[in-house]
């Protein structure tokens, strides 16, 4: 049998036993990765329906926002924008990134915290400087318009945590969607490939194991026979000698010369000693 | 006495001022422009209006940023006219109709020169009439300190420095606040002009404007300034004091209020304020800010029921304004597809 598909291995039982352990893990890890698989799956759904709803939310959140700033300026002066520009020197919104972990998928999340309104020292900013430029935000729009300019900036200030939570969410839908696709693979190459080679090897090592079985008992067989024959033919052998040694000796009894012997016992036995010659079995006869 | 001798010297501009009355925008252009689906719908409107040359040349599609540039073009255009035939006393009044413009660009340039920015690229920025004669001169400036000297000390605005705001001041006082003592120590100076220089009509006409004007100031600072770190003292300090305006009484009220219902008790005690305060209450669409613009227009129409004065420049200015600041939010509201919110513009001739 040839060894197809399979992992290359001297079919022995110690091969045996090491295919049938890395059998065992590969089923283990596919049952892993399956769950873990779903798990992604379960997750990235739930994103997509809330960034669908987000999204949403964001464009209305955006449109208020700039209905807002218009207000804003309506009551505060076209050259609202510019003031507000001209004073803000360090934006008081920070974006921090925390990462998650899902089934074993390290997600970056986007976080937006608010910055203290008034900067400590120990920021690095040099006392009241800083402290008067950070109050100047709170403070646009005071003679006139400040309600409206108050109001736009919560608007937008809604409006772009909605945002961040919406990047944060997307970041996540590609990480996690990445992420599905890898273990997806994994699943497959795992149930498609990996375990139908083992079990092929472990096949193949099976059926060459009996097969060197029944190899060793023809041969066993074989010896046995042989063994057999040789001893049934050397018995025999044997046999035939012994009967030609009796012929042999039958044929040099001579019977007259027997009665002559018997007359003369010296000549008898040197006879008998002719006959047999010096072979000690034949003696006792 | 001024019905003698007015006509001598101002009476061509103020016919000239009558004349240009007609072409504000009447309620039934509002309800035209309001029936429009585009900003261009709005220009096809306004081509039936005096604002036709100025919104000619404008490319397709018109941006409200462009609209808001040529009506402000066209209110200098005015005001250039005007002024360049006026005699004195009127001219000096003319120019403090600028002084507000010029006090923003002062303080937008003052904030540049305090971020060390280029300010050749903020005089751009700068509302056309607010423009004083040491701007070409800003780009040499580098630091706050020749900012004070050789800037501000030149503007007409210097007086207002040298009583409200120190060299020190400047880099650390808030940018809004010096904005806001500058703008009181005008408006003070602007009602004693009117009152003593000028006299006559004209204070009569003036003060009610006036009045109200500090009043709503007041009010305003003192609503916005609730649960800020503004203290009580630099509060009060913000206040303009202006005969015919809020009773010493509610000032001193209202600069020891801490939440918006002292602010409410504190105006019970005035008339126009306790109106407006509750108008602004009762409908939840409307602001006390959008209350305080049309209590505005209808002051300043009222000067224009009198002759022989100089209030109807001011009120045919500021009505101009509040004109393009309807026209610009309507042109937003079209473009943003907030019909609901079309209802807010002041219509100013009936």
């Amino acid at each position: 049998m040839s060894q197809r598909g399979g992992v290359p291995v001297v079919p022995s039982r110690m091969a045996l036993t090491q295919i049938k352990a890395r059998l065992g893990g590969a089923r283990r890890g596919h049952a892993m990765l399956k769950k873990k698989a779903d798990a992604l799956l379960v997750r990235f759904r739930g994103l997509l329906r809330q960034i669908l709803e987000l999204k949403e939310a964001c464009a209305v959140k955006l449109r208020e926002a700039l209905f807002a700033l218009t207000a804003a300026k309506y009551a505060a002066g076209e050259d609202l924008k510019h003031v507000i520009q001209e004073s803000v020197h360090r934006a008081t919104l920070r974006v921090s990134t925390t990462a998650e972990n899902v089934a074993g998928v390290q997600i970056p999340c986007f976080e937006c915290r608010q910055r203290a309104e008034t900067p400590s020292l120990a920021e690095g900013d040099t006392g009241g400087e800083g402290h008067g430029r950070a109050l100047h935000t709170t403070y646009a729009g005071l003679g006139k318009g400040g309600q409206q300019v108050a109001a736009s900036r919560e608007a937008f200030r809604a409006a772009l945590d909605a945002y961040v939570r919406l990047a944060s969410l997307q970041t996540s839908f590609i990480v996690l969607d990445e992420a599905i696709k890898i273990t997806n693979r994994r699943v497959n190459a795992l149930e498609n490939v990996v375990i139908p080679r083992f079990e092929e090897t472990l096949a193949y090592i099976v059926s060459e194991l009996d097969e060197q079985e029944r190899e060793e008992f023809f041969r066993l067989k074989l010896v046995q026979n042989r063994k057999k024959r040789e001893l049934e033919k050397r018995d025999a052998q044997a046999a035939a000698e012994r009967a030609r040694r009796a012929v042999q000796a039958f044929a040099a009894f001579d019977a007259a010369a027997f009665g002559d012997g018997c007359s003369g016992g010296s000549e008898r036995l040197g006879l008998l000693e002719q006959a047999a010659g010096h072979d000690p079995e034949l003696l006792p006869l | 006495m001024e019905m003698l001798t007015f006509n001598a010297s101002d009476g061509y501009l103020e016919a000239m001022m009558r004349g240009l009355r007609a072409s504000i925008l009447t309620a039934s252009e509002y309800n035209n422009i309001m029936q429009c689906e585009t900003t261009e719908d709005i220009r096809m409107t306004l081509n039936g209006t005096d604002y036709a040359p100025y919104l000619q040349n404008e490319p397709v599609p018109l941006q409200t940023a462009a609209l808001v540039t040529r009506l402000t073009e066209r209110i200098v255009s005015d005001f250039a006219g005007i002024r360049s035939s006026a005699y004195e006393p009127l001219a000096t009044f003319l120019d403090y109709l600028t002084y507000p413009y010029m006090i923003d660009n002062l303080v937008l340039l003052i904030t540049g020169a305090l971020r060390n920015r280029e300010l050749s690229d903020l005089i751009d920025k700068c509302h056309p009439l607010g423009m004083f004669e040491g701007m070409g001169t800003l780009s040499i400036v580098a630091t706050p300190e020749e900012l004070y000297r050789d800037v501000i000390v030149d503007t007409p605005l210097a007086s207002y420095f040298v009583d409200c705001v120190s060299i020190q001041d400047l880099s650390e006082l808030n940018i809004e606040i010096i904005r806001n003592l500058l703008y009181k120590a005008y408006l003070e100076d602007f009602a004693d002009l009117c009152a003593r220089r000028i006299g006559g009509i004209t204070a009569q006409v003036m003060a009610p404007v006036l009045g109200f004007e500090a009043g709503r100031r007041i009010v305003n600072i003192t609503l916005n300034s609730l649960g800020t770190d503004l203290t009580k003292e630099q509060r009060a300090a913000l206040f303009p004091h202006v005969p015919n305006s809020l009773d010493a009484e509610i000032v001193h009220l209202l600069a020891r209020a801490d939440d918006e219902p002292a602010v409410a008790v504190a105006l019970d005690r005035s008339p126009v304020f306790r109106a407006l305060f509750q108008r602004a209450a009762d409908h939840p669409e409307r602001s006390l800010e959008d209350e305080f613009f049309e209590h505005e227009v209808k002051l300043l129409r009222e000067a224009f029921d009198q002759q022989f004065h100089y209030g109807v420049f001011y009120a045919y200015f500021r009505l101009r304004e509040q004109e393009v600041r309807n026209l610009v939010w309507l042109a937003e509201c079209i473009a943003q597809r907030q019909r609901a919110h079309l209802g807010k513009v002041v219509n100013i001739f009936g």
